[in-house]
């Protein structure tokens, strides 16, 4: 594959951030027709190097050649103007505008008509099903991505950069996507592939170059490595496998949803529809789905923090809490984690004492007749900390100072140590990196085996089959019965992702 | 080019300094404006800002116009804390003084020693009346009250109007606005006569430090301030946000009625069109001044009276305009709030 000159070549590009550095000489390598995996856990860097080649920051230090040239790339139309073509994470569509609109905005020059048959023509071409009619509200999360590649794939790319490209797609989607890739490859087009999920790597990509803390790491073949040996160069440290479950499941409904219907608080939400679970104590319920299918609004019900559903129960610990705010729901030995850790679990600007407070005043009795004891809760952000092992300059630190990490190690913690008996979580580990993540899975797991019932929302298969007992799926506001998570595969959850799921047999139905 | 950034870190000590800084520089720029209009700078700023504290009737003086600057800035902070903005305190503080006055001025013989304790729970409850139109209207509508409350202001001034020139206009008073002087027994006392320092301004002492108490030591504090700045997680926490809409603009509203009640009792003797000037307004900047801390509003306060008894002995004394007044409030104001910028963000340069 190599004509003996790199498509691109990275050499010490470095970038510093006040009071950290990004990027501390970092060398990457792409060849042509290359799909070449940069990984690394949130926070190391990749984002960085990326947005410096498609020329949104500038490097501090280090050099860029461009097909052995050197190259200063000064924005991302000059590095359109190269070849270079990025879909990122979040994608930048138009909602009330068709699909062939959002890329005629990218593409004045060109008239309507010989785009339409450009779109077509490129769409079928990679395997990309695309509708240039349909208006982007009505689309899924893969079908947007497919726009978005589309879009780039017009412009003629020598070098295509996704970030994080599957975190929104079912696994099918994903295994599309892989077709299209591929097929890019082979006309020579070099990929840059921004992942952490590492089976993904392996199995896509040629090369991989990993970076830890803003500095290159290594660079391997993928697939002559495990997912293992790649998790633990990410994160340069052995990992713990996660404590297996010990404790039967218990004859106690924590928690009993019954024919839960409620109408979104959002003007673009989704609805939930005649939602049934239950979950009991020492046992994990796992809610598959992909990002906006009802996850929020059904986190938003079960804390109480969104209002009375319209019709149905919900029931924590044999209490119908209907009518009941989240301080109430507490009172009752439930407890939240939230997905938006920043915000909503925590508030940025207020000290770890101040944040320990936010959801443990009424169930820890930190305050009598209204008034705080201070004291109390500054032992009890101590006990979070040392606990849930929290790295932090003190207890008087902002939450904002805290990563990702270490955030949800403390907002878990906060959550665990008032020995609830229901936790309810969605996303516990998003965007966490994976020694935080395993060490949160642990601590689910001990809460399990102490009794507690566990309901997890994620869209991390990975994290679904790892915890839970049950697996249901989440699709269009409405879920489907739950199995055991011996009972149904990966690629079965993927298929019931897109399912609207109107009686309770829709499981069956794929499985069997 | 050069652009904002913002900074990783705030720091506190910036965050306490720029107040100090704003003043000195509103001192210095204020002496270059004194020094354009030919007066010597000097004397200008001396007359300005250290003979208000010289003598016993100007430390009076001061403490009796920091009084109402107080007790409305403390109250504006609770509501600035959580994020709910009353800009209508000046309407408030008028509602509170008729609410009050309004006893006086009918029992205006009585004698009666209960007389003047409940003025000043009228004059509570009369603001905390005016403020509920924009928190009902927050609450219920998600009204805007920034606009609501300040719309208030004039309903306010001119219902004043209305009454001390037609139903409560002193008969005896011939025919100039007013309402009767109020009888003794709605009169607060004087510790020294003839200063005009009186019991309205102990209780205003008092009110920062209860305030402060609130605010950092129970659940309705935390609450407040949870609001503010993450109304998401403080509905994860459980607050109910029109709750808080409420109870924020009902202390607000509360005491700025009781700056209005007090003043009216404490300094004015009556009810008149004139009961304030720009408190209400004034308080605005006094809270911010004071970092929303009731503390820091009740140094910011008597600053900000400084610079009134200052000018008005600059009119006297140096042949000052009286917009001068006005004028340094919004140096210190833009300065202010310019240093909170820089606090916030910093500069930095783009080659291009």
């Amino acid at each position: 594959m190599s004509t003996g000159i790199s498509l691109l070549t990275l050499d010490g590009i470095s970038k510093f951030f006040p009071g950290c550095v990004a990027n501390d000489s970092i060398n990457l390598n792409v060849e042509p027709g290359e799909i070449h995996a940069l990984l690394g856990e949130n926070g190391a860097g990749k984002s960085t190097l990326v947005k410096i080649i498609y020329g949104v920051l500038r490097p501090d230090a280090g050099s860029i050649r461009w097909n052995g040239e050197p190259v200063q790339i000064a924005g991302p139309n000059q590095a359109r103007e190269l070849g270079i073509g990025m879909v990122f994470q979040h994608f930048s569509l138009f909602e009330a505008l068709t699909t062939l609109e959002n890329i005629a905005l990218a593409l004045p020059k060109e008239s309507p008509e010989t785009l339409r048959a450009r779109v077509t023509q490129t769409a079928e071409a990679y395997g990309l099903g695309l509708d240039p009619d349909r208006h982007v509200h009505e689309l899924s999360m893969g079908e947007r991505q497919r726009i978005e590649i589309v879009r780039c794939l017009l412009q003629d790319p020598k070098l295509l950069i996704l970030d994080e490209p599957t975190s929104v797609l079912t696994p099918q989607e994903t295994e599309t996507l892989f077709e299209t890739l591929r097929k890019l490859a082979i006309e020579n087009r070099a990929i840059l592939y921004i992942s952490h999920k590492l089976e993904e790597v392996r199995t896509l990509c040629d090369k991989a170059t990993i970076i830890r803390n803003g500095q290159w790491v290594d660079d391997c073949v993928p697939s002559k490595e495990t997912a293992r040996s790649l998790a633990e160069k990410m994160i340069g440290k052995k990992i713990d496998p996660v404590a297996k479950r010990v404790a039967p499941i218990r004859d106690i409904t924590s928690l009993r949803v019954s024919d839960l219907t409620v109408r979104s608080y959002q003007p673009h939400g989704v609805n939930l529809t005649n939602i049934h679970l239950e979950v009991h104590g020492g046992e994990v319920l796992g809610i598959a789905g992909i990002a906006g299918n009802g996850q929020i609004e059904l986190m938003g019900a079960l804390s109480g923090e969104t209002g009375s559903p319209q019709s149905g129960t919900i029931e924590i610990l044999g209490n119908n809490v209907n009518a009941l705010g989240p301080s109430a729901r507490r009172d009752l030995g439930v407890v939240f984690v939230p997905e938006e850790r920043i915000g909503q679990a925590a508030v940025a600007d207020m000290t770890l004492v101040e944040n320990s407070l936010l959801t443990s005043a009424t169930r820890m009795r930190f305050s009598y007749g209204g008034l705080i004891n201070w004291h109390r809760v500054n032992a009890y952000a101590k006990k979070v900390v040392r606990e849930f092992d929290v790295r932090t300059t003190g207890i008087r630190s902002l939450a904002s100072s805290l990563s990702g990490g270490n955030l949800q190690k403390f907002i878990v913690g906060r959550e665990m140590l008032q020995e609830p008996k229901l936790l309810i979580a969605a996303q516990p580990t998003w965007g966490v990196d994976a020694g935080a993540a395993a060490s949160i899975h642990s601590e689910i797991q001990r809460l399990v085996n102490a009794g507690a019932g566990v309901l997890v929302i994620s869209q991390d298969l990975d994290e679904i089959f790892l915890l839970a007992d049950r697996i249901a799926v989440i699709s269009q506001g409405t879920l489907s019965s739950s199995v055991p998570n011996t009972q149904i595969t990966p690629e079965e959850v993927g298929l019931l992702m897109g399912v609207r799921h109107t009686s309770k047999s829709a499981i069956n139905d794929v499985t069997t | 080019m050069l652009r904002l950034e913002p900074r990783n870190h705030v720091s506190l000590l910036a965050t306490w300094l720029s107040p100090m800084l704003a003043l000195s520089l509103t001192a210095i720029t204020g002496g270059i404006i004194f020094l354009i209009m030919g007066k010597d700078p000097l004397v200008a700023l001396y007359i300005y800002f250290v003979e208000p504290l010289t003598s016993i009737s100007g430390l009076s003086e001061v403490a009796v116009k920091a009084g109402p600057l107080v007790l409305i800035g403390v109250g504006l902070s609770f509501g600035f804390r959580a994020g709910i903005w009353n800009i209508g305190a000046e309407g408030q503080y008028i509602a509170g003084a008729i609410v009050g006055g309004g006893l006086a001025v009918y029992w205006y013989e009585s004698t009666h020693v209960m007389l003047l304790p409940t003025m000043l729970i009228a004059g509570i409850l009369g603001g905390a009346l005016w403020a509920a139109i924009p928190a009902y209207l927050k609450a219920r509508f998600n009204a805007n009250e920034i606009l609501v409350s300040l719309m208030l202001v004039y309903v306010a001034e001119l219902l004043l109007v209305h009454l001390v020139q037609g139903p409560w206009r002193n008969p005896m008073g011939w025919g100039f606005p007013g309402t009767r002087m109020f009888p003794d027994a709605a009169i607060m006392p004087l510790f020294f006569p003839p200063h005009r320092v009186h019991l309205g301004t102990a209780i205003t002492l008092l009110i920062p430090f209860v305030a402060w108490f609130v605010l950092a030591r129970t659940q309705f504090g935390f609450r407040i301030k949870l609001f503010g700045s993450a109304p998401l997680a403080a509905r994860h926490s459980g607050v109910k946000s029109h709750r808080i809409v409420w109870q924020s603009l009902l202390i607000g509203g509360g005491l700025a009625g009781l700056a209005g009640i007090v003043e009216a009792t404490g300094t004015i003797g009556q009810l008149m069109p004139d009961i304030s000037p720009g408190y209400g307004f004034t308080a605005i900047i006094v809270a911010f001044l004071g970092r929303l801390h009731p503390i820091g509003v009740l140094l910011a306060g008597v600053a900000i009276a400084i610079t009134y008894i200052g000018g008005e002995g600059a009119q006297i004394s140096a042949g000052l305009p009286k917009a001068v007044t006005g004028l340094f409030q919004g140096i210190i104001l833009f300065y202010l709030l310019a240093f909170d910028l820089f606090t916030r963000y910093k500069i930095v340069s783009r080659s291009n």
